[in-house]
């Protein structure tokens, strides 16, 4: 079936692909796609969780001695980063929705700036705790916390950071194609379900982090 | 219509294709290269432990030699296998749809499936592995060999199979025909949809955990030691959390492929549609609360230790239930024994006999005693191994003349089909008398009283080795030089044969009209 409403002369008429019957078909299948991938990442993640529960209780008085070790003003700034820029997504979604991609490609250049920052203070983060000698597993030398509570502590602190960072890489790549897609004039209001799965899996990025800044900040 | 295999020529039209049988087709070539190659490091293992000293192979490289066993069976050939191949090829064909939701998602865990065998084949030419498939902490974080690029290769091979359960599901969801419900769907997408719903939340716990042995390996993080104040049986746990539902990832497709077959050739509806579907969730549920199993003798309270093995017998009721409702499918059913039947024979002796030295092994005082001992290798490959390895022939013999529109010599087939049953069974009946005479797994040598069983073991071997070798060579044969396939050669009404023969690009001439259900023998086809 072709897609014929107006729009911008330049836009390319979107056709679904072979396999679905028509555009909204295809949208369906792909929303219903991400939300099975995402549960599937979450689960990835759910394994980590399952191992932090297990040494805290463990070593809860060197976990309790870690967090007090954490760079709370740098986490505090990221999280807040991260909150602002899953509404800068969000709003994305809504203005290709409203037939508006310059208002998209502002609102998803807002979102991609806000990640590359939150990656930067990470890495500043990183290096302040490797100045320090908090360094995961046989590298451990942090004079201020010896034990084994602090060494594994700061081994899941860079492990699941370290593959949250990884995820939200990924995100930000995702994100800067979908943005092509969309100033290219592929991602539009009559179809936009790639985008719609580019902005859950930003989200399902922030949600993983509103759970490791309380595990690795705050419940001291 | 142009079939699928004539649709287009040249190498680049198969590796750049997206279309779900060829893809299917290539996973085919794929997974049967597995099979073939973890059957070579078996038999090399069988020879060695002829003598119960050393025949030619070291210590270490008997090591070796059952990890990549294992490792290549496991996560190269019986976990993808049915799914990947049979599932591609016929899940959209059942459905009524032109291809997958995402065919250069599907492409792409291709690539992906080979990019992880391509790591891991490579790991064990180079320095090898030698830990066990389960590449239990804190032996696999220390060992000397190739542990971290072999795990991250199992890691990778995993997000194939991520990226093939969201693409079954999804299409499973949305690209139903007009007019089939999810009760009007043929058994074996059941099969296949369970399945998918493990790959994509077990999966990636397995994932994690060899990821972590990888990067432990590498730059000794020291999260499963022992010595940096890590927990080794934590390791298990995670491990076990996937391997375990792995287990039902490989034995699920198996049974949507008996039951496909079992009610062709009965020529009758299944006993009941309902018990054997839901029986399959029940399966895929429950399935996620018995990992503990494996664990009786890693120090586990006794109320886990009683939980587990009360929770792992719940499993055999769910697979009785399968196995009663396709007995009862044969009764009073016009049974045509065809090769297809003869491995359905053979599942269901070794299905019966494994299951039940299953519940067997979950009473925890039996475990004790038959814990790593070659009772529990005997038992899981009768169960997971001569399940799947029975079902992937089977399938490839009732799918054969759909897939390729050529028919392979019955006769041949028949012999063949005999030899890997009885070659099988010839196999592993002497391990489980060796398990419980107390012969440990993973030995290299051994007292010699053991001897004759082991004699035995390998002589069924080499009947199965020459079982499969048959069977290769009578299809290869018949992929060029069988007579033509008819559109529906076993008088099936399951909608896969409604399909011309071979398939033409988009699978149907026109959309697929449901008018009846798949199991509707007394409706003229």
């Amino acid at each position: 079936m072709t897609v014929s409403e107006p729009g911008p002369a330049r836009e390319l008429v979107r056709e679904a692909d072979v396999q679905f019957e028509n555009l909204a078909r295809q949208a369906h299948a792909v929303r219903f796609g991400i939300w099975v991938f995402l549960a599937s990442e979450l689960l990835l993640f759910a394994g980590l969780f399952a191992l932090y529960t297990a040494y805290r209780t463990e070593y809860s008085a060197g976990f309790i001695e870690g967090i007090r070790h954490a760079e709370l003003a740098i986490g505090t700034i990221n999280t807040s980063l991260l909150v602002i820029s899953s509404y800068t997504a969000a709003a994305a979604l809504r203005a290709i929705r409203r037939d508006a991609p310059r208002a998209t490609l502002a609102w998803l250049g807002v979102t991609l700036a806000l990640g590359i920052v939150f990656l930067a203070l990470k890495g500043l983060e990183y290096s302040h705790h490797a100045a320090d000698g908090a360094l995961p597993g046989a590298y451990y030398a942090f004079r201020e916390l010896p034990g084994h509570g602090g060494q594994l502590f700061f081994t899941l602190y860079y492990f699941m950071t370290g593959l949250h960072v990884l995820h939200l890489a990924a995100a930000v790549l995702v994100l800067a194609w979908l943005a092509w897609r969309v100033s290219r004039r592929r991602t539009t209001a009559a179809y936009h379900a790639d985008l719609e799965g580019g902005v859950l899996y930003w989200h399902l990025v922030d949600c993983i982090w509103i759970f490791l800044y309380p595990l690795f900040y705050l419940l001291a | 219509m142009t079939s699928y295999l004539d649709d287009n020529r040249g190498l680049m039209s198969w590796l750049a294709t997206r279309d779900h049988k060829r893809i299917g087709i290539m996973f085919l070539i794929a997974t049967s290269g597995a099979l073939l190659l973890g059957g070579v490091f078996a038999l090399v293992l069988r020879i060695e432990l002829l003598d119960p000293g050393k025949l030619f192979l070291s210590a270490m490289d008997y090591n070796r030699m059952f990890t990549h066993h294992g490792v290549v069976m496991v996560f190269l050939f019986m976990v993808p296998v049915i799914p990947s191949v049979f599932g591609n090829f016929f899940l959209p064909i059942m459905l009524g749809a032109p291809d997958l939701a995402f065919p250069r998602l599907n492409l792409a865990s291709f690539y992906v499936y080979c990019a992880g065998a391509v790591i891991m084949i490579a790991a064990m030419w180079f320095g090898g592995i030698d830990t066990g498939w389960t590449f239990y902490a804190p032996y696999s974080t220390t060992s000397p060999t190739a542990v971290a690029a072999g795990t991250f290769g199992v890691f990778v091979v995993g997000v194939s199979s991520i990226l093939t359960g969201v693409n079954f599901i999804a299409t499973t969801h949305t690209m139903r025909a007009k007019g089939m419900r999810w009760t009007g769907m043929p058994l074996f997408v059941w099969s296949i949809y369970a399945t998918a719903i493990i790959q994509v939340l077990a999966t990636p716990v397995l994932g994690l955990s060899v990821l972590l042995v990888a990067v432990d390996h590498a730059w000794s993080l020291g999260i499963f030691d022992p010595d940096m104040g890590g927990d080794p049986v934590l390791f298990q746990h995670l491990f076990w959390f996937y391997s375990h539902p792995a287990v039902y990832i490989m034995i699920l497709p198996a049974m949507g492929v008996v039951s496909e077959v079992v009610c062709t050739f009965s020529r009758n509806p299944p006993a009941s549609y309902r018990a054997i579907a839901l029986s399959s969730l029940g399966i895929a549920f429950i399935g996620f609360l018995t990992w503990g199993h494996h664990m009786f003798v890693a120090g586990m309270s006794l109320f886990d230790i009683g939980a587990f093995g009360i929770l792992s017998m719940f499993v055999a009721i769910f697979s009785a239930i399968k196995v009663f409702t396709w007995t009862a499918t044969l009764r009073h059913g016009a049974v045509w024994v065809t090769t297809p039947m003869l491995y359905f024979f053979g599942f269901m002796f070794l299905f019966v006999f494994g299951g039940m030295t299953g519940v067997a092994l979950a009473t925890s005082s039996l475990d004790i005693h038959w814990h790593d001992t070659y009772f529990v290798v005997a038992h899981f490959h009768f169960i997971m191994v001569g399940g799947t390895l029975t079902m992937y022939l089977a399938a490839l013999h009732y799918w054969f003349p759909k897939m390729f529109g050529r028919m392979y010599p019955r006769r041949w087939s028949i012999v063949g089909a005999t030899a890997v049953i009885l070659g099988f069974i010839f196999t592993f009946t002497p391990q489980f008398l060796l398990g419980n005479a107390g012969m440990p797994r993973r030995y290299w040598s051994y007292p010699a009283d053991y001897q004759w069983l082991h004699i035995l073991s390998t002589a069924g071997a080499s009947i199965l080795a020459m079982g499969l070798a048959l069977n290769f060579g009578y299809l290869v044969w018949a992929l060029f030089r069988g007579p033509r396939a008819e559109r529906n050669p076993w008088s099936s009404r399951s909608y896969e044969w409604l399909a011309p023969t071979p398939p033409p690009l988009h699978n149907f001439d026109e959309p697929l009209v449901i008018r009846r259900g798949p199991y509707d023998y007394h409706l003229p086809e």
